[in-house]
């Protein structure tokens, strides 16, 4: 892939977490690439430090040593407003348990987003991709798992983001409604050609990706290129 | 928390205790220094008119005085000066109405040129034992020793006769001895004035009855009981209205602190939930759960209802020291009954527990497995605003904020119903201040418009008037006439010195309710509607007057008008028909004047020189100098209430924006995930606080203008009527004072806000 192309680049990647007596650390000097429009799934362990390599790429957290760089800007210099503006504008997450505004409705909920965002597509627009069109004046309270979920995604995937970061996003989820997840994530990534991350321990899951990255102890422990990707209705687990 | 149970156990503690402690010092000074229970005043009275009163039936001890309205010269001091000297028995101590010597000791037997003062006059003037003082008693100048300086039961409250306010530098009270003050007031082997104790089970109004008729030979003005004894009902009012504050107060603060910790106590239950549930898995009953947490309270309660009993000993200890000083009492009988301390615990030891249950029983009675898991998403409606169609103008903060409101509707009410008693505390500290101004304004700018008022010792021509207008600077004059009186209706009945005043007159007006003036009808009686009220009589009805000096005449009068008055009850009448009613022609008892300020000081060199003047009253000088007594006390006040009103705002908002917090954490944590700036978060948090505020300033005015008008009404008395007059200034004033207590405690949680961990709240579910 050419350069441009590069969406996320980093180098000697560390966070160390200082627990007292202990320091953890969770990333140990991290190279890697995540190319636009691609799919990728970061496959680990609970505790290899996928969930810190996530949280850094989406401005959530700082390293401590190395360096990332969104579309050649370097992330480990920002300040805290330009994180939020970087989240706000750029970044989507989708996380394991939702984290819906319990007081809002699902239109709105999307909303909230598309409110504060630069170019966004209407809330029943993003809803209708994720096929909840039909529930849009539902509060959180009134839906499933799955369709708080797709909630979740919907409200990610409405500010029109450059990357679309998902921690464990079925991890909550029986497998027939994870399925139903996952395939909304692959149909946007297909459609609308964001580049997705999605954190999973799930193995199964890591075959409907472009290119799975294996950590473990805070390290890349493999790289793998799926020459051919499933459809997550071809998954089970 | 247990901040908040302090705060609301301590000022009860202070209120109670103050307001406890300065009745039981009120009633120590009264029965240590012998307070009489009757007293009268009359012309004069041989002697042995004693044993006649002695006699009556009821009676137990009698002790006769004589008593003398003075002028005094103070040298240095040009202002009129005017006093009351009472005897004191030439030997042996007083039997009623006994002085607590402050300096200096008391007359030495048959001196005739020592005095003792009275506190609040020599402070006034920074006399000390040994200086020199001019009384012109009966139109004589004599020069006095200062030998002692005392406080008296009989004269806490200290007021010039007639007079609106006290005035501590133009009137004194003083004693001397009896043989010295009879010669010099020409009342040897007589007396004018009595008070007497009641022995166990008299009836009061029976005594009073019979030394009226005792005395009606003697001119007698009518013996009246301590509950007419001016320093006794202006102290009794005050006290009155203390004690109201002194209930309305501690109940808003316990109330505001039970129902915080009752919040809070919820809350930190709810946080146990899964705990509760881990305890419940191992086999603990409800009951051990219950008893866990109530134990937890009752610690919590223990350690805020001891630090706030110490807090409300120690205010209401230096709040009732305040009060002496103010009261001048001789000492302080200082008591904190163990009741009131058990009271405070008990009201917020009950509202704690009862958080504590209720929460405890919803946590309990989930089946453990389900307790484990997260709470289901609350649940959510659109409000009644976003339906009646305000949804389209609002954002999705805006109506996160509206809905959380409307979630919990008692909550929110609570909250600001604590804000809104934050503003009406306010209020009601600044309402006395506003009804007073307004009062003097009134009084003095509308209808007693004279700078002098000049009495003469006894009626005289009204030739006086003329000479009086004569002097240098005297712009204009106008003669009354007083003459004591009871007025009757049916079986009510009055004592009051009826004021005959000239028609057309300039400087005493008359106004009707809505503060315009009213011509004084030439015939008839006009009385101040309060008056009127409490004679039971309306226009046109006919009410008896009773003269109680000269010939005793008895009339009967209609009543002609009503008018409207804030400060005392007046009963007017036509000056000469008043005259007809005396068969005195035309006799006046003093003159107002007014008077080119420039000229005063030379206008009362004049006046004390002149024999028979009996004293002369400078209307601005004394109400300025009653503002200058006032300033203190109602600066203290300003500052508690302000004081009180930040601690209830700023307790309410703090805790139940904390509370907000640590409930919305894990939303808030999200919309920043999202892109929201750490300001836009805090608006949402703090917004739905800044919405209760403002709700809570409205409401507040209500509440504050419904606390003042039930003061207001209930110190209703001949005294004064203090009327409901709210300014803008105290409106502005206590909703500020509310509003920014809320901002700085918006402000500490706004610097936690900025503080969340977003990874750490993101990853524990809820």
């Amino acid at each position: 892939m050419s350069p441009d192309k590069t969406v996320f680049q980093t180098r000697g990647l560390a966070k160390i977490y200082d627990m007292g007596e202990v320091k953890v650390h969770a990333l140990r000097g991290v190279d890697m690439e995540i190319y636009a429009g691609e799919l990728v799934v970061l496959l680990g362990p609970s505790g290899s430090g996928k969930s810190t390599l996530l949280n850094i790429l989406g401005g959530l957290d700082t390293a401590t040593k190395g360096q990332v760089t969104y579309h050649g800007q370097d992330l480990t210099r920002a300040t805290d407003r330009e994180l939020t503006y970087y989240r706000r504008f750029y970044v989507g997450f989708v996380f394991q348990f939702y984290n819906l505004i319990p007081s809002l409705t699902a239109w709105e909920n999307v909303a909230v987003v598309t409110e504060i965002a630069g170019d966004p597509m209407k809330p029943e627009e993003a809803l209708r991709i994720v096929g909840l069109g039909d529930r849009l004046n539902h509060f959180p309270a009134q839906l499933s798992g799955g369709e708080q979920q797709r909630v979740a995604i919907a409200r990610a995937i409405a500010k029109k983001p450059a990357v679309l970061l998902c921690d464990e996003p079925t991890g909550a989820l029986d497998s027939a409604t994870g399925i139903v997840v996952l395939e909304v994530l692959e149909k946007i990534n297909r459609e609308l050609g964001t580049a997705t991350v999605l954190i999973t321990h799930n193995a199964d899951i890591a075959e409907m990706a472009d290119r799975v990255i294996y950590l473990s102890d805070g390290l890349i422990s493999k790289v793998r290129i799926n020459e051919h990707k499933k459809s997550p209705r071809d998954l089970h687990w | 928390m247990p901040s908040v149970i302090a705060s609301g156990v301590s000022t009860f503690i202070m209120s109670v205790s103050t307001m406890q402690s300065l009745r039981l010092t009120q009633a120590a000074f009264y029965r240590d220094y012998r307070f009489a229970d009757v007293f009268a005043s009359l012309k004069r009275a041989p002697g042995r008119v004693r044993r006649r009163i002695l006699e009556i039936p009821g009676v137990d001890v009698v002790q006769t005085r004589v008593a003398a309205s003075v002028n005094i010269d103070i040298s240095g001091f040009p202002d009129p000066v005017t006093g009351d000297i009472f005897s004191l028995p030439d030997t042996g101590e007083s039997l009623l109405n006994k002085l607590y010597l402050r300096q200096g000791r008391l007359v030495e037997p048959f001196r005739d040129n020592e005095v003792v003062i009275g506190e609040a006059f020599a402070e006034a003037h920074g006399f000390k034992p040994g200086d020199k003082l001019g009384i012109i008693i009966n139109g004589r100048r004599k020069t006095f020793t200062i030998v002692g300086i005392a406080l008296s039961p009989e004269h806490i409250y200290q007021m010039p006769p007639g007079a609106m306010f006290p005035d501590f530098k133009r009137y004194g009270v003083m004693w001397m001895g009896r043989t010295a003050l009879a010669t010099a007031y020409d009342m040897k082997g007589a007396f004018n004035d009595v008070a007497l104790t009641l022995s166990a089970g008299a009836d009061i109004n029976d005594v009073i009855d019979r030394l009226d008729e005792v005395l009606r030979p003697y001119g007698g003005l009518g013996a009246y009981g301590r509950k007419d004894q001016l320093s006794h009902r202006y102290l009794s009012e005050e006290f009155k209205q203390l004690e109201r504050m002194a209930a309305i107060f501690p109940v808003i603060f316990l109330g505001v602190a039970a129902f915080l910790l009752n919040v809070v106590v919820s809350r930190l239950v709810s946080i146990q939930r899964e705990e509760i549930a881990v305890l419940k898995a191992f086999g603990y009953s409800n009951l051990d759960i219950g008893m866990h947490f109530v134990k937890l309270i009752f610690l919590i309660i223990l350690f805020g209802v001891a630090v706030g009993t110490a807090g409300g000993y120690w205010l209401g200890r230096y709040l009732s020291t305040v009060y002496m000083e103010f009261y001048r009492f001789p000492f302080l009988k200082y008591e904190l009954r163990p009741a009131v301390a058990v009271v405070a615990a008990l009201v917020s030891g009950g509202a704690a527990i009862l958080g504590t249950l209720h929460s405890v029983r919803r946590a309990a009675l989930l089946p453990p497995a389900q307790a484990m898991r997260p709470e289901a998403p609350a649940r959510y409606r659109e409000t009644l605003a976003e339906r009646l169609g305000l949804k389209r103008i609002l954002s999705q903060p805006d109506r996160m904020i509206i809905r959380h409101i409307g979630r919990r509707p008692v909550k929110s009410l609570l909250t600001v119903t604590g804000m809104a008693f934050a503003v009406a505390i306010m209020m009601v500290g600044s309402f006395q201040e506003d009804a007073l101004d307004y009062m003097v304004d009134v009084q003095f700018g509308l209808s007693q418009r004279e700078d002098l008022a000049v009495t003469f010792i006894k009626p005289t021509s009204r030739r006086a008037l003329y000479d009086l207008q004569g002097l240098e600077g005297v712009q204009h004059g106008e003669i009354f006439r007083t003459v004591y009186a009871r007025l009757r209706f049916r079986n009510r009945s009055y004592r009051i010195a009826i004021q005959g005043l000239e028609p057309g007159g300039d400087l005493r007006r008359l106004l009707d309710a809505d503060l315009r003036p009213v011509e004084l009808p030439p015939s008839g009686i006009v009385l101040t509607d309060y008056l009127g009220e409490m004679l039971g009589v309306r226009e046109g009805d006919r009410l008896t007057i009773e003269v109680l000096e000269g010939g005793r005449p008895v009339v009967d009068v209609p009543v002609a008008a009503l008018v409207s008055q804030f400060i005392g009850v007046s009963a007017y009448m036509d000056i000469s028909a008043l005259n007809r009613i005396m068969h005195e022609g035309n006799a006046i008892s003093g003159v107002y004047l007014s008077a080119d300020p420039i000229y005063q000081p030379r206008i009362f060199a004049r006046l004390k020189g002149m024999p028979r003047i009996a004293g002369t009253e400078v209307r601005e000088k004394a109400i300025r100098n009653f503002y200058d007594t006032m300033a203190e006390t109602m600066l203290i006040f300003t500052f508690i209430n302000t004081l009180l009103a930040g601690i209830i705002a700023f307790g309410v908002v703090y805790n139940s924006a904390r509370i907000a917090l640590s409930e919305r954490s894990r939303e808030l944590a999200s919309l920043r995930v999202l892109g929201f700036t750490k300001g836009e978060i805090a608006y949402i948090l703090l917004g739905e606080l800044g919405v209760l505020a403002l709700a809570a300033v409205p409401a507040g005015f209500l509440i504050g203008r419904g606390m003042c008008a039930y003061i207001a009404e209930s110190l209703k008395t001949d005294l004064y009527r203090v009327p409901l007059i709210l300014e803008m200034n105290t409106y502005a004033f206590a909703a500020t004072v509310v509003l920014v207590s809320a901002c700085i405690s918006g402000l500490i949680v706004r610097y936690k806000l900025d503080r969340l961990d977003l990874i750490a709240v993101l990853k524990t579910r809820e």
